[in-house]
Order: structure tokens, then sequence, then C-alpha cells
């Protein structure tokens, strides 16, 4: 499973009807009208891809779209669509391609994508890792050394013991995705750990510490951890109250604020159904921007849902690395 | 600024010069002693003129020096992200690390960078440009930071399409890109100026080729601060000259053998971390390590 269903914790599944996601623009739902502020797309750096629509080998009880291996209201996308799309990404200067699903390794063409993708430019693929047998990492490792951009795995966990994980995950998940990424350690990878904070802040060394030895003990020495922010949604919600009326982005908050922050100004999401603003809105009907890229880039994405405003006050979470705050020129 | 929109970065008051020989380098993160070397190294050459790209202080000691080398010489200097904040009393250098200990090593240096440059220099470092432009041979370069349209912009090699660096030179209207930020040096040419060498791709329709309606080059000139985390002492600058036939420039990466064992000795009598020192004294890099990609981490030891 992708880490999206791993950092957005909701067991409320909510397929976008058909007739909706692929309607023609005057079909869809006008855009939010105040309070909500609107941010345009300043540069396509980000092009995300739903590789694997909704579809996992595994069924998070906290995924916030419900990615099973039954749900297909998102289903894989092809080599073509995805080569379609990044031929496209050249004319929009993309700098960095992610792939997310769903578990991407669940796509039968994700060896090839990540060829094509590779020939152009950096790949990041966020992965349960339960589903990375000694041949497929080989080649991915063949992969990353052809190429000069670099291929990242982005692996999810949900903290450092089997209970933590596998009360979420199911049996035997936690030792599977050690068993994983214990394969791209020895295959000269630095996968990015990924766990959403779900302690308190003021022990998130202790947290730390305790990943640096679990991964220790994988032969990962110098362990790349990202830790994000929660997000008031699903279980999350219901441990910790979840937004506030008052937790929304505003116009008012958005003057003088650094757009670039927001993922939703520098990237889109390409899925089987169309483009969208970006992973968490997902089952978000008007974050669908378009049919295709062309569309996607020139429409605005309105900050009207709760989530935005983690993604305002932590930055864009979804990307490898935090972009600075502007410096001016 | 966009990268779509093709806004240019605006006009200098004054002509660009033009030069046929150049030395740049950028990130001197106080490391007077290499900046001397390299100087030096560079007026053997027969450059006609010196570059810096900005990152005056942090990691190394006595910040002042470097400043004072760069202003009595009269070194054209654009504005780092470091610089900008120590002349705006920012709370931190624009880096926008969020691992802990590349944080709490950040702050180290940047808070005795700040109480140790002395208000004249920071007040002079906000005066600083946040780009040069000039010309070499007939070809338009912008020098800037990190990249033309953030100065704090991490442009690494394994991360950076060749049709990005592209649409960014032509939305810059420059035909040679040259910035620094990252610390390592590299460079990638496109549209006729690619390295000799390259292979092509076995499928003739993959990839797309690049929008360039020019030849480009991008070039990320080093640091003269700390080592480029590849397990040698010397320390990165760039030459950069322009080809007698017009065509592409030629790009010399240059070491820079100094005393860093001096170095490492007024670091540790500055109280500077030891990790700090460890990096002059090996060449590898102990901290700034989150923002690194894997494929540049792998290549470090830490």
């Amino acid at each position: 499973m992708a880490s999206v269903c791993d950092f957005y914790p909701t067991p409320v599944s909510r397929p976008l009807p058909v007739a909706l996601a692929e309607g023609s623009p005057a079909e869809r739902p006008a855009p939010a009208e105040p309070p909500s502020p609107t941010v345009p797309l300043t540069s396509l750096d980000d092009l995300w891809f739903q590789v694997s629509g909704t579809v996992c080998n595994l069924r998070c009880s906290h995924c916030f779209i419900s990615c099973s291996p039954e749900n297909d209201s998102f289903w894989f996308l092809s080599r073509e669509q995805v080569r379609e799309a990044l031929a496209d990404s050249v004319e929009h200067g993309v700098k960095e391609y992610y792939f997310t699903g769903g578990e991407p390794f669940m796509n039968r063409d994700i060896l090839g994508i990540l060829a094509d993708t590779l020939a152009l430019g950096p790949a990041t693929v966020l992965t349960n890792a339960t589903v990375l047998p000694g041949r497929r990492v080989e080649a991915l490792a063949e992969l990353a050394a052809a190429s000069p951009y670099t291929l990242e795995l982005r692996v999810s966990l949900d903290g450092t013991t089997r209970e933590t994980n596998d009360d979420i995950r199911g049996e035997g998940a936690f030792r599977r995705a050690l068993d994983g990424m214990e394969r791209l350690v020895a295959a000269g990878f630095l996968p990015i750990v990924t766990c959403m904070r779900s302690w308190p802040e003021e022990d998130t060394p202790r947290v730390l510490a305790d990943f640096r030895e679990l991964l220790a003990g994988i032969g990962y020495d110098r362990a790349r951890i990202k830790i994000l922010p929660p997000l008031q949604m699903g279980q999350e919600a219901e441990r910790t109250g979840g937004y506030r009326p008052y937790e929304r982005v505003t116009r008012a908050m958005m003057e003088g604020f650094d757009a670039d922050q927001l993922l939703c100004s520098r990237s889109r999401l390409v899925t089987a159904r169309g483009v969208w603003t970006c992973p968490i809105l997902l089952d978000t009907a008007s974050a669908r921007l378009g049919d295709g890229l062309d569309e996607a880039v020139e429409a605005p994405a309105v900050l009207s849902e709760p989530a935005c405003w983690t993604c305002y006050r932590s930055g864009a979470i979804c990307s490898n690395l935090p972009v600075g705050t502007e410096t001016d020129r | 600024m966009s990268l779509r929109d093709g806004a240019p970065a605006g006009n200098p008051p004054e002509p660009e010069p033009t030069h046929h020989r150049v030395a740049l380098f950028g990130g001197v993160y106080s490391n007077h002693l290499a900046l001397e070397a390299a100087l030096a190294d560079a007026g053997d050459r027969g450059v006609d003129a010196v570059y810096c790209l900005g990152d005056l202080g942090a990691f190394g000691p006595h910040p002042d020096r470097t400043v004072e080398i760069l202003r009595e010489r009269g070194i054209p200097v654009l504005r780092g992200n470091y610089d900008d904040s120590l002349a705006r009393g920012l709370d931190d250098c624009q880096c926008g690390y969020t691992d802990p200990r590349d944080n709490h090593y950040a702050r180290l240096s940047y808070r005795y960078t700040f109480t140790r440059t002395s208000p004249e220099h920071r007040a002079w470092m906000g005066t600083l440009p946040g780009e040069i432009r000039f010309r070499l041979g007939g070809h338009r370069v912008l020098c800037c930071h990190g990249s033309p349209r953030r100065t704090n912009e991490f442009l690494w090699e394994s991360t950076t399409p060749t049709h990005f660096l592209a649409a960014l030179a032509r939305d810059h209207e420059a035909d040679i890109v040259l910035g620094t930020h990252t610390g390592i040096h590299w460079s990638r040419g496109w549209g006729g100026w690619e390295e000799s060498g390259r292979t092509g791709s076995a499928d003739e329709a993959w990839p797309p080729v690049p929008p360039a309606e020019r030849p480009g080059l991008h070039v990320n000139v080093g640091a003269l601060g700390r080592p480029a985390n590849d397990g040698r002492t010397e320390v990165w600058y760039t030459l950069l000259e322009a080809s007698e036939d017009g065509g592409r420039p030629t790009v010399r990466f240059v070491p820079v053998n100094y005393d860093h064992d001096r170095l490492a000795r007024e670091m540790q009598d500055e109280e500077l971390p030891e990790e700090f020192v460890e990096t002059i004294r090996t060449g590898w890099w102990t901290t700034c390590l989150e923002i690194l990609p894997g494929k540049e981490r792998a290549r470090g030891r830490h």
C-alpha cells in the first residue's frame, strides 16, 4: 500500500461518481465560493501518478481511500498512459515524478514505467515494501544504476513495532516490509522510511532513535526517515477530535503567504480517470481538474478541504523534501 | 516567478560585461584559507573575471575574514540564502531542514556565524544582488545562487531533468545558468551542448526530445567551504572559458588544495562542532545529509 493510504487515515470510502469523474467541465461542480481561497499552478514541478489506482495488496484499517485488493474505483495506469503524460510533462518543465496508489508494485507494468521515467528525470515510488522479492529489487537496482537520475523508494511504516503495524496493516505486514527494505538496502538503495506522527511532538527524538535502532537491525545504519504531520481525518480525527471549525484556510491567511509551500501550487496527480489536484484529495470530486495535463494546469486548486489546513501549516508534506521559505531576489 | 510564464528576471541597470575566461565559486562558508588559495590559483590561470555566487558564512571559523577578502579584492558577489538571512536578521539559514539532527547543527552554525559577522558586513550583504549577468563570448550567462527562480532551490544532478533546466534557461533568457547552493559541482548541456561521450537512448522514440530552441548549459560551480562529499579534502571552483568557434564553452572543475589542517584547528579553537571538523579532515559530509538525494548520498559515507 502506498503511503498516501498510510498518511491519511480515514475508514471512509467515497468513490467518485463516474459521471462526475468523467464528465465535461460544465458538469462538474462550480468552484467553491469565498472564503475558500484558490491557488493557481505556479509551475508544474512535481507530477504524481496514481499508478496502481486504489488497488493494494493490503487493507489497512486507516487508509483514507480504503485501498484494498478489491477497490477498483481507480484502476491501474498503463505504461502507455504514463508515457503520454511523461511526454506532456517535458513541455511543462516537470522536475520530479512520484508514483503512488494503492501499492505501485501491484501494477505489472511498473518496471517499464520506471524505466521510461528514469530516462527523463528522478522517480520516487511510495510503497509498503511487502511485494519486493529479490528479483524485483535486482531489476530496480539495474534501473537505478542505468539512469543519471535518482530512484527513491519511500517505505511506509506505522511505528517501530510489529504490534503498531500489524494491527493496522494485517498479520505479517511488518516483517514483510522489513524484509523488503532489507533487500533494498542490500541492493544499494537508501529508502526513505515514512511515518505519520501519532505521538506528541516532544517524543519525536525518541521515536527517531527507535526507528534508527530498528533499521540498523536490518543493516540500514544511515536511515532516512520522514515524519509526516498528522491529518485530523478518520481514526486520527477520533483520537484528536478532528479539525476545529476554524481550521480552514481562508483568503486572509493567503495574504503574504508563500503559496509555493503548498503542493497544489506546483503539482498535479494523473489518474486513470483524469487529473487531480493532489494525492490527498483523490476522493474529492471538486479536486478533479481536467481530463489531461494541459487542462489541469490551467485550473486553480481550491483550498476548501480540512486537509488543506495541514498542508498550509506544515508545507508540502508529500514531497521528498520540504520547500524552503521564499528568499526574495 | 514562473517557469511556465516565462517571466524574465529583469534587466541589470548597467551593460553586461563580456569575458573570455572566468573563475566562479560559491559556498565559501567562512573557509578563508580555501578562498585565498582559489583566488591565487585562478590568478595563475589568467582569468579575466572572478565571481562569487553567495553563501559567504556558515560552517567555518571567523566569518568576517572571507567578507574582507572579497570586498578588498572587489570581487562581484551575489546574495545567497545565508547572506540574505544574516542581512535580514532571520532566525535560520533558510535551508529548510526538517531532520532534528540537521537542524541542530544548522542552528549552531547560524548562531555562531551571525554573532561573529560584523553589523557592517551584514548590512553590506543586504546590498548584494540576487543575480549577476555577463556575456561569455556571445553567450548570455546568468549567475544565481540556487536557481534563477529561487535563491534556496536545490538543483542536484540526480534530481534535475534536462528539460527542466532548458525551460529554466529559456524563461530567464540565458544560455548558461550557473549556481552553487547544493555545494556539489556538476554540469549538463543540451540542444547540441551535451557532454561528449554521453550515450543516447537505445529507444530512438524515447525519451522525447527536450524543447530546446537553442543550446544551453547548466553548471553548479561547486563550493569552496567544504569538500564535495567525495572523500577528498580539496574543495572546488569552476573555470568557464568561451570557445573560439562560438560553440559550447569549456567547463573545468578545479580542485583546490589548501591548508585544511589549519582550518580544522581554527574550527576547534572556535569550538565549532567536531562533526564539521571531521568533514574538513575527511572529505565526507557528516551533517546537512537530509537534503541529499539518494544517488548523491549513496556516494558518501554517512
